[in-house]
Order: C-alpha cells, then structure tokens, then sequence
C-alpha cells in the first residue's frame, strides 16, 4: 500500500464516523463539532485527489465560518429535546421521500459514470498538465466563465441584503458615538462661559 | 503521486503531532489528577441557590447577522486568490472582471454600512 492509500482509508474512514455521528449524537452541539471533523477528512480527501485549492476553500470557509454559523443557529434555537422527538414520527414520511429522492439522484450520477467514465468530459475545462491547481482555476473563472462568476456575485449580494432584511433591528432611542461630530467640535461650540449675577442665578444672566 | 506526500507530508506530521499533544493533554488528568468525588462538589451551584433554568440559553439573533456577514466577505476572498495567481495571464478581460464582481459586492456593503448593520446596538 502507498502512503496516499493509507491516507484515504484514514480520511475517507474518519468521515464515514463522523458523518454517521453528525446524525446521531444526542446533543446539537456535538453534532456541529463532527461536522467540522467530517469537513477536516473531506479536505483531506480533497488533497488526495490533487485539488488543493477546493481543500483549502473547504477548510477556510467551511470549518472558519460556515461551521461558526450553524453553532450559533443551534445555540440560537430552543432546544428541547422532548419536543425534537415529538415530532419524528410526524416528519418521518416527508424525510424518508427526500432521502429517496437523493438516493436516486446518487444512483443516477455513479450509474451515469460508471456506463460512460468519460461522459463528463465534453463539459468539463480539461485541468492543464503543467499548471498548479489555483493558477488553472484562475484561468477559467475569471474569463472564460465570466457569467457565472457575476452571478456568484450576486448570489452574495442577494444573501447579504437578505440576511440583513430578516434579522437586522435596531433598538429605539440607543446613543451611538459619532467620530466625525466628535471631532469636529470646537471650543467655541462646546463651552459657554456665563457671567452670573451673584444672587439671581443663571437665568438671570441669559 | 510520490509529489503529493513530499509536498504533504510536514502538514501530516504537523497534525499527528497536534493529535498527540492533544490526546496527552486530555488523557493524563485521568491518570495524574488528585481525585475525590463528591455529589456536592458535582451539583450546579448558582450562588447558594438552586439553577433557574437550563445553562443553555438563547443566542442574539445577531450573532447570526455578524456570522452571515464575515462568510460573504470570505467568500469574496476565496475568489480574490485564483485571481491574483493567474493574474498575468488573463489580462485585461479578467481584471475587469474582479473589479464588476467587486463593485457589486461592494454596493451591498454600503448598503449593510448605511444600514447599521455593523454597528452592535
């Protein structure tokens, strides 16, 4: 055995336990933490196959950020455990349809690439033999697949307002420091020196 | 293939060795540690009462928003690096390309700017 083979029995057996643990694990936390481990072996499994860049992609954004966001979302929600296995039975029929669905779909795809191994060619960019990994991916994107990489752009921006729509409200009557005012105050503007008729107080002054 | 684990191979003994440390860490207080167990010393103590609720408690929404946010900008990074290595080579067209990508991202971080969205309160 080469050292890549023993590497992709490890990766590849470290993600099988943690996917199976995602699902299984009583506390949502825990779940979200074998997610990470699941996406660690599969940017393993990614290295193995030479693309280097997706499996740093999957590192930086997947475990950096979209895992930091499904802990909050878990963190965010109520949960009750007696009221999560209240309703197993009730969304048994509507779970087991899409886990067929996506059974079949799976089936399809490795069938498909089984009967013809070089189907997916013809759409497929070819990687280049004597380029790294990034430097083919830059090529193309950026180019070549221009539409796509604006609508990625937009996509982003279509999530950012969304998300900012759904979630973002201020509180009434909060005080927030302005920088700019602040330094733009002078001594003129800011004190008053008042002379006070000994007495009769300062209204008397005005 | 022979490539790949020298290019790899100080990341692979970089994480067993992290594994190992970490293993260590979490396994010699069990066989260290001054142990004597106690149904007092283990019950939750909230200040001389007993606990209110669970110490699981809800999060700010937004916590969420800020998550949200710093994963676009993320992503627009990942997109800026293929960019800069393959920039000789695909000229003018590709640069004006990640400069409309840009701008779109941009006018949505005006708008989360102008909106407060940055702002905690």
């Amino acid at each position: 055995m080469t050292p890549a083979v023993v590497f992709f029995y490890i990766f590849a057996s470290v993600l099988c336990l943690a996917a199976f643990m995602v699902i299984t694990a009583r506390n949502p936390v825990h779940s979200v933490m074998f997610l990470i481990l699941a996406f660690v072996a599969s940017s393993g499994l990614f290295l193995l196959i030479g693309a280097e860049f997706l499996a740093m992609l999957l590192v930086v954004v997947y475990v950096g950020a979209v895992a930091v966001l499904f802990l909050f979302v878990v963190m965010m929600l109520d949960v009750d455990f007696a009221e999560l296995k209240q309703g197993f039975l009730q969304y048994l029929p509507i779970g087991a349809l899409i886990g067929g669905l996506v059974v079949i779909e799976l089936v399809l795809v490795v069938g498909g690439f089984i009967a013809t191994p070089s189907g997916g060619g013809h759409v497929q960019t070819p990687t280049p033999a004597a380029a790294s990994n990034v430097m083919a991916l830059g090529e193309v994107l950026y180019t070549r697949y221009f539409y796509l990489f604006q609508a990625a752009g937009f996509v982003l921006l279509t999530a950012m307002v969304g998300a900012i729509v759904l979630t973002l409200h201020h509180k009434p009557g909060v005080k927030r420091q302005n920088i700019a005012a602040q330094n733009a105050r002078t001594r003129a503007g800011a004190i008053d020196i008042v002379k006070v008729p000994s007495g009769r107080g300062l209204e008397a002054a005005e | 293939m022979n490539d790949l684990i020298n290019n790899w191979l100080p990341l692979a003994i970089f994480v067993a060795l992290a594994l190992v440390i970490a293993g260590v860490l979490l396994i010699a207080p069990f066989l260290v540690a001054f142990k004597a167990p106690d149904g007092e010393k283990l019950s939750a103590y909230e200040c001389g009462f007993n606990a209110f609720d669970d110490a699981r408690m809800k999060f700010d929404i937004r916590f969420y928003l800020v998550s949200l946010l710093f994963i676009i900008f993320d992503l627009e990074v990942a997109f800026l690096f293929p960019w800069a290595v393959a920039f000789h080579r695909i000229g003018a067209a590709g640069f004006w390309s990640m400069i409309a990508f840009l701008a779109v991202l941009t006018i949505g971080f005006v708008y989360e700017w102008k909106k407060g969205a940055l702002e905690w309160d």
